[in-house]
């Protein structure tokens, strides 16, 4: 008896344990595949260099009620000075028909690495910043932004 | 298509080596390929590809812009301002076009 209802908690469980992950898969595989997209840009750009979190403020609305137009600025914590500077920063949108967003560069001339724009997103998704400083270090932010409304095809 | 009109508003003065945020916006469509007219066919692809600042004739800030950019571009940026000069600002268009801006800044 005490087999059986084991067995049958066990069987439970691991249904469900195999329930929830078919879920955990399926939910973001969609989303996935452009996470590995932008993935695949960044490895274009930067090629294995270790790529760190943080370094990078991304200023993006927690909910952009149109897509068409989402307010984004960033600052990257750096000198800017001759030595120690931000060479770039790439912004990648994971959900977009195209991930690339926009690319920045600074030169040793521009007294900080910040800047605004707006920006186009099709649907919920996380925006992802990448910057390289000039001593080679690659820093990352990511933030996901709620669409309401769409802002890509038509 | 109207010719796209950059706007910028900075100072005109600075003291030197003062740091100044300069806020541009450009009328321009950024058609971004993916869309369609009423009969279904896609709207081909024009934005404008690159923004370029200048000072003196250096470059001091560059953006590549993909068509993820809204339509009517607005940019805004930090710059210094070494010495009294010239900071010119081009809009490259997909066309090929350049869309161009002077400001002077005077260091008092």
């Amino acid at each position: 008896m005490t087999d059986l209802s084991t067995g049958a908690t066990r069987r439970a469980l691991l249904a469900t344990a195999a329930g929830g992950l078919a879920l955990i898969a399926f939910g973001p595989s969609i989303a996935l595949a452009d996470a590995k997209m932008v993935g695949d840009e960044v490895k274009k750009l930067f090629g294995d260099k270790p790529v760190k979190d943080g370094k990078i403020k991304l200023d993006l609305p927690s909910i952009a009620e149109n897509g068409l137009v989402v307010p984004l600025s960033f600052e990257v914590e750096s000198p800017m000075t001759p030595t120690d500077y931000v060479k770039s920063v790439h912004f990648f949108a994971e959900g977009n028909p195209n991930p690339l967003v926009a690319a920045f560069t600074f030169t040793p001339l521009s007294p900080k690495a910040a800047a605004s724009i707006r920006i186009r997103l099709a649907k919920t998704q996380n925006v992802v910043a990448v910057a390289e400083l000039s001593n080679g270090e690659i820093w990352r932010a990511v933030k996901e932004v709620k669409v309401t409304i769409g802002g890509c095809g038509g | 298509m109207a010719t796209p009109t950059p706007r910028i508003r900075m100072p005109s003065t600075a003291k030197a080596g003062e740091v100044i945020e300069v806020k541009t916006l450009i009328s321009h469509p950024m058609e971004s390929g993916q869309r369609k007219d009423s009969a279904g066919k896609p709207i081909p692809r024009k934005i404008i590809k690159q923004f370029v600042a200048t000072f003196n004739g250096k470059e001091v800030f560059r953006v590549d812009w993909h068509p993820a950019i809204s339509a009517n571009p607005y940019q805004s940026f930090f710059l210094k301002v070494p010495e009294t000069g010239t900071f010119v600002f081009q809009w490259i268009d997909d066309d090929g076009s350049i869309y161009k801006a002077e400001k002077k800044v005077t260091v008092n």
